[in-house]
């Protein structure tokens, strides 16, 4: 790039430090032209007027307190897992195996629910069941970290094979347990005596989930910010060398972490066995565990900002899923419509990071 | 008693897709781009085949043109891969996004879209069932060649599959080739192991990503292409895929990044995944769940003891999921 004329015509550098604005302004357009895009392409699909949409998505999402009450669950459920996976990114592990974790989780629970289910007081048994659920995810969290830790083994692909082993597991053991025989699901596990349901506050069936997780997301943030493990979290992140350096035990880090992380992980997948649906299936994840991903990395790993990104996925899933029902479309429309916003604030951050400038004719080196 | 003879077809038409995906996936990782999408544009390209297949069958009536009705969803299919190809690159080479979030992102939107025109068609036919035959463009795909069936056990091992699953052999051997005997190959494998370098010695990284990227893409496309039109005889139904694209992924790191292993790996997995259904197993229904965990265990156990060896020619790309910008040094 030493003379002028080989300069590219569009040159890229990275920014300096925004101004608090800039981001969120950058995130908001991007946002805004995803919804734009997304209304090209389904007017395109439905010929309906694009302002409508946007309305059925909206009821979609608060149309009835019921919709409503939904939203807030699965947002609770959503950002359990997107904490869950986030100390793990921090330290550049890249946990794709949320799904399992959660799956294997929620199985511990069902286990305790129907082994245990008349053998003992409610509250015991609600006990044993966490108990079970966050050991057994930490276990599923664990085994990739210990060998990464040890032999620097892929965690993406490991963590991603545990999904599917977990799978099988609760496939497995579904048929098990089917009730009645031959039906190939548990079904409702004790709908009778209701023994290790989550209680119910009031007559909001959700409401405990959604505080057990606001309460989590306010630990999660102390943890991260505040704490002397988020700090080596942090480090170890940046430069596993300097980690060593300042003799934090690498290796031990990523462990613990992991095994914080499959906790979680396992704690949503009790709050979905528990406190929800009471019963377990091979897809009662339904995902979570790879859009957490987005959710955690979208909000910069930031437990705040997550309440706003996990919010903004489920808005998009529920809305989606209302269009698709009102104008008659099938319901992978919804997937279409999430890829097409997430493309667009992927490529957003670019923009927040680094800024083009033009060749200029009498052009400067940079 | 195990029947070998019926059981090996089924292995290899298996392995089929998984191979077209690991073979594109590697090509793609080379490049230093960890392709997560690999699961989406499988669906992306399968769902456009069909695309392509039905528009024709449409079109031509009751007559098809034999050449017609393979070309154009090929063509089809190699484009709408592409196209999910080139929006990766766009995201991670040019805006450099976390290769990670791209690609769970491309598979969200490649499933959705697949089987959002899946539905669209299925509603389009106005068919009873939830699924969309084109058993006259399928017949095109998967005839064999004519003699096969007249020599016994060896014709049906060897023979009896369609044009696309021996054009994945060829793919695997060439990829093969290519990355380790001719010049690009190796440029290609500088540009994943440490792109300063490359870049320092004047290859235009930029371009190699793109490249191999896209290319990997479509041949994973044709996997998807593979499975509709001639696994599933032409009937694409949703979600049928399955969780094909993630095995795929699986399968480059148990072959360590090497197409031509990947064509018996891709035949040894193909068998695990089908061995539940050669099992005796009785009554109990529960135990055939646990068969379907054994390729999934096996990538694990490889993937462990791969990285226990610590062999340098087995680890993967240097810089494999890190996007590269120059003045970052």
């Amino acid at each position: 790039m030493s003379k002028q004329n080989n300069a590219p015509l569009i040159q890229i550098s990275k920014r300096r430090e925004l101004p608090w604005y800039g981001p969120i302004a950058i995130r908001a357009a991007a946002i805004v032209l995803a919804l734009a895009a997304c209304a090209v392409v389904t007017t395109a699909f439905t010929g309906e007027n694009p302002l409508e949409i946007y309305h059925t998505m909206w009821t979609g999402a608060f149309g009835t307190p019921r919709k409503t009450w939904i939203l807030f669950q699965n947002i609770a459920i959503l950002l359990c897992v997107s904490l869950a996976v986030t100390p793990a990114f921090i330290m550049r592990f890249w946990n794709i195996g949320a799904e399992g974790q959660m799956l294997i989780g929620g199985l511990a629970t069902a286990a305790c629910m129907i082994l245990l289910g008349d053998k003992l007081p409610n509250p015991v048994l609600i006990g044993i069941m966490l108990l079970a659920a966050l050991a057994a995810g930490g276990l599923w969290g664990a085994i990739p970290a210990v060998c990464k830790a040890r032999w620097n083994t892929n965690e993406t692909l490991f963590t991603l094979m545990m999904n599917y082993v977990a799978t099988q597991l609760v496939a497995f053991f579904v048929i098990v347990w089917e009730v009645p025989k031959g039906a190939g699901k548990i079904g409702i596990i004790n709908q009778t005596t209701e023994a290790g349901w989550l209680p119910q506050i009031g007559s909001y069936k959700y409401l405990l989930n959604i505080l057990i997780v606001a309460v989590l997301t306010a630990a999660m943030y102390v943890y991260l910010t505040r704490s002397k493990q988020g700090y080596e979290i942090a480090v170890v992140g940046q430069s596993q060398r300097t980690a060593r350096y300042v003799g934090i035990k690498v290796g031990r880090v990523i462990v613990r972490t992991m095994i914080l992380s499959g906790a979680l992980c396992g704690l949503a997948g009790f709050l979905l066995v528990a406190g929800t649906d009471h019963t377990i299936t091979t897809t009662i994840a339904g995902g979570r565990g790879f859009t957490a991903v987005m959710v955690s990395w979208l909000a910069n790993f930031n437990p705040i900002n997550m309440i706003l990104t996990s919010f903004l996925l489920v808005f998009l899933e529920r809305g989606a899923g209302e269009i698709a029902t009102n104008f008659g479309l099938n319901h992978s429309f919804g997937d279409i419509i999430t890829g097409i916003i997430l493309f667009f604030i992927i490529g957003s951050e670019f923009f927040i990071r680094y800024q083009l400038r033009l060749r200029k004719n009498a052009g400067k080196e940079a | 008693m195990f029947d070998l003879v019926s059981f090996i077809p089924r292995a290899v038409v298996q392995s089929i897709p998984l191979l077209y995906g690991a073979t594109g996936e590697t090509l793609t990782e080379k490049s230093g781009n960890l392709n997560l999408g690999i699961p989406g544009i499988m669906y992306v390209g399968g769902i456009s085949g069909v695309i392509g297949a039905f528009l024709y069958e449409q079109a031509a009536g009751g007559s098809l043109n034999p050449v017609l009705a393979v070309a154009i969803p090929t063509l089809a299919c190699l484009l709408g891969s592409a196209l999910m190809g080139l929006l990766y690159c766009f995201l991670t080479v040019t805006l450099r996004a976390n290769q990670n979030v791209t690609g769970l992102a491309m598979t969200t939107f490649g499933v959705g879209f697949g089987n959002f025109f899946g539905g669209s068609l299925i509603k389009l036919t106005g068919s009873e069932v939830p699924s969309i035959a084109l058993s006259a463009t399928s017949g095109y795909f998967s005839a064999s060649l004519p003699f096969a069936e007249d020599l016994g056990w060896f014709g049906k091992i060897f023979l009896s599959y369609g044009f696309l699953a021996y054009t994945a052999i060829a793919l695997a051997l060439i990829s093969s080739y290519v990355l380790r005997h001719t010049r690009t190959g190796l440029h290609l494998r500088a540009v994943g192991e440490n792109p300063a370098t490359a870049d320092a010695a004047g290859i235009n990284i930029g371009r190699y990503k793109y490249v191999a990227t896209v290319t990997g893409s479509m041949i994973a496309g044709l996997g998807g292409l593979y499975y509709v039109m001639d696994y599933a005889c032409g009937v694409w139904s949703n979600d049928a895929f399955g969780d094909r694209g993630w095995l795929a992924i699986a399968l480059v790191i148990f072959t360590t990044w090497r197409p031509n292993v990947g064509i018996l790996s891709s035949m040894l997995f193909g068998g695990l995944y089908i061995l539940y259904l050669f099992v005796p197993t009785g009554m109990n229904l529960s135990v055939k769940e646990l068969y379907k965990m054994l390729p999934y265990v096996v990538t694990i156990v490889v993937l462990v003891i791969s990285s226990m060896r610590n062999k340098r020619e087995n680890q993967p790309p240097e810089s494999l999921g890190l996007a590269y910008f120059r003045e970052d040094r």
